[in-house]
């Protein structure tokens, strides 16, 4: 745990991170810091990494090489009496995976259950935290992300909007240390974005420790702390947004912005 | 003819008895198959080649097998070899056996079709092994398959027509002793009929309810 000279202390950290489908070189040597409430935005082209990378950092997806810290425990090895490493079973993953919380483009609620039975689900079952304070967790919850009336509704009656809130809620059930976004608005239609990112830029300005995947560049510009721009599986650029938007150091990250400014 | 109706209905005990007899070996074989399926089920994808394959092809040998054979096989070859069991235990086990091995599939089928996200996002909040499967995985394969467990369940009460062979006092037997000692085939086996029509009946309303269920909370 490195305490900054800023004095936020880091969340996660990635090191030198590769991660190869067969012939496909998904991630090369991808390094990255979180710190404490901050939000870090991974921008970058479709195909780029962005997505496999967020997998990786909770081991949903195995990194071939690398290293990735939760606070400095070394995710995805434990050691033995020895001090050696040996990986984690299934079970350890899972258990670690808990102080992830983790919202994906397909929203993937429960479809059994409830949105609130979604809240709940994972927060009394595996945390096996008191069944009191889950509920009352889970009804603020709901109010914040203005679905109350909603409760007691199955995912297949919500709308795609509504389902991302309520995905982004269940993760929050689960107190996560930071929270995993993959491309979050990606599958919403264009009118329902909007209700998604407030959510997203009211967790950030609550000072949620956040890593988001997106296309969405304004919500990039406003929200995140940090922006980090990926190509070919590779970190490109790192900065701070108003200078990544601003003038982007490279010419890669120059052309993206350039291709998406002309989409508009 | 009425008169004959009047002859058979006199014999509503015996009929009553069969119906009874029918329903709960049915019943019990359902209920017992449906946990043992749920077993067979996660052999049936296991990670393990050797374990899958096995019970793959105890699955399809069974489904491949007249339901009568299997009987005649618990019935006469298991005392062969030592082991001496009551026609109702036979009669159970071999509606169990048989039953588990349809369930299974009907199960594995589901769970192939279930969508990777649902495993992937269980993982992702912390569930793995038989947690995933019990809270997960399990609860969404049965909705989707409910309206095709409940066919098979159909098919079960037909198929414990055979126990009568081994002289359990089922439905069918009982209409064929009440035709046999006064000689009216057709009243009798159509008050069994309607009997059967019933039991079924009362399957297809579950199904129907499933179904409702199923379209809220299940995959589109």
């Amino acid at each position: 745990m490195s305490k900054r000279p800023d004095g936020a202390e880091s969340v996660v950290v990635v090191q030198g991170l590769g991660k190869s489908f067969g012939p496909l070189r998904v991630l090369d040597g991808v390094n990255l810091e979180v710190r404490a409430g901050r939000t870090l935005c991974v921008l970058g082209p479709s195909g780029s990494g962005k997505s496999t990378l967020l997998r990786c950092i909770n081991f949903l997806e195995r990194p071939d090489e690398g290293a990735v810290f939760l606070r400095g425990e070394r995710i995805g090895f434990g050691r033995v009496a020895t001090g050696e490493e040996r990986p984690m079973t299934d079970r350890e993953l899972a258990r670690i995976r808990t102080r992830f919380g983790m919202v994906f483009q397909q929203f993937n609620l429960w479809p059994h259950l409830t949105v609130f039975g979604n809240l709940i689900e994972s927060p009394i079952h595996v945390q096996r935290r008191p069944r009191d304070e889950v509920y009352s967790e889970a009804e603020a919850l709901l109010d914040k992300i203005g679905l109350r009336d909603k409760r007691d509704a199955y995912p297949s009656r919500l709308s795609g909007g509504q389902k991302q809130r309520v995905a982004i809620a269940r993760a929050l059930a689960m107190k996560p240390e930071v929270l995993l976004f993959d491309e979050p608005t990606s599958s919403l239609d264009p009118e329902l974005v909007g209700e998604v990112l407030a959510v997203m830029r009211d967790l950030a300005r609550e000072g949620q420790t956040m890593i988001v995947v997106t296309h969405e560049l304004g919500f990039a510009r406003e929200a995140a702390d940090e922006v980090l721009f990926m190509d070919k599986g590779v970190v490109v650029e790192t900065a701070k947004p108003q200078q990544f938007f601003a003038s982007p150091a490279t010419v890669r990250a120059r052309q993206f912005l350039q291709r998406f400014s002309e989409q508009r | 003819m009425i008169a004959n109706f009047g002859v058979v209905l006199g014999e509503w005990r015996a009929l009553s008895t069969g119906f009874v007899n029918t329903i709960w070996i049915c019943a019990l074989a359902g209920v017992l198959s449906l946990l043992l399926a749920v077993f067979v089920s996660m052999l049936l994808v296991s990670p393990q080649g050797a374990v899958r394959r096995t019970a793959q092809g105890a699955v399809d040998v069974l489904r491949a097998l007249p339901f009568l054979v299997l009987l005649f096989i618990v019935y006469y070859c298991l005392p062969a070899i030592g082991l001496r069991l009551s026609a109702w235990t036979c009669g159970l086990a071999g509606l169990v056996v048989y039953n588990t091995a349809y369930f299974a599939e009907i199960l594995r089928g589901a769970w192939a079709h279930l969508p990777r996200e649902q495993e992937e996002a269980g993982r992702a909040f912390g569930y793995s092994g038989l947690g995933l499967y019990r809270r997960i995985i399990l609860p969404q394969i049965l909705i989707a398959a409910g309206p095709v467990l409940g066919n098979q369940m159909i098919t079960l009460v037909k198929n414990s027509a055979f126990l009568m062979v081994i002289t359990i006092p089922d439905l069918t037997f009982m209409a064929n002793q009440v035709q046999a000692i006064y000689f009216v085939p057709f009243e009798s086996l159509l008050v069994a009929v309607a009997l059967y029509w019933v039991i079924c009946s009362g399957i297809e309303w579950v199904v129907r309810a499933m179904d409702r269920v199923a379209l809220v909370r299940g995959h589109e």
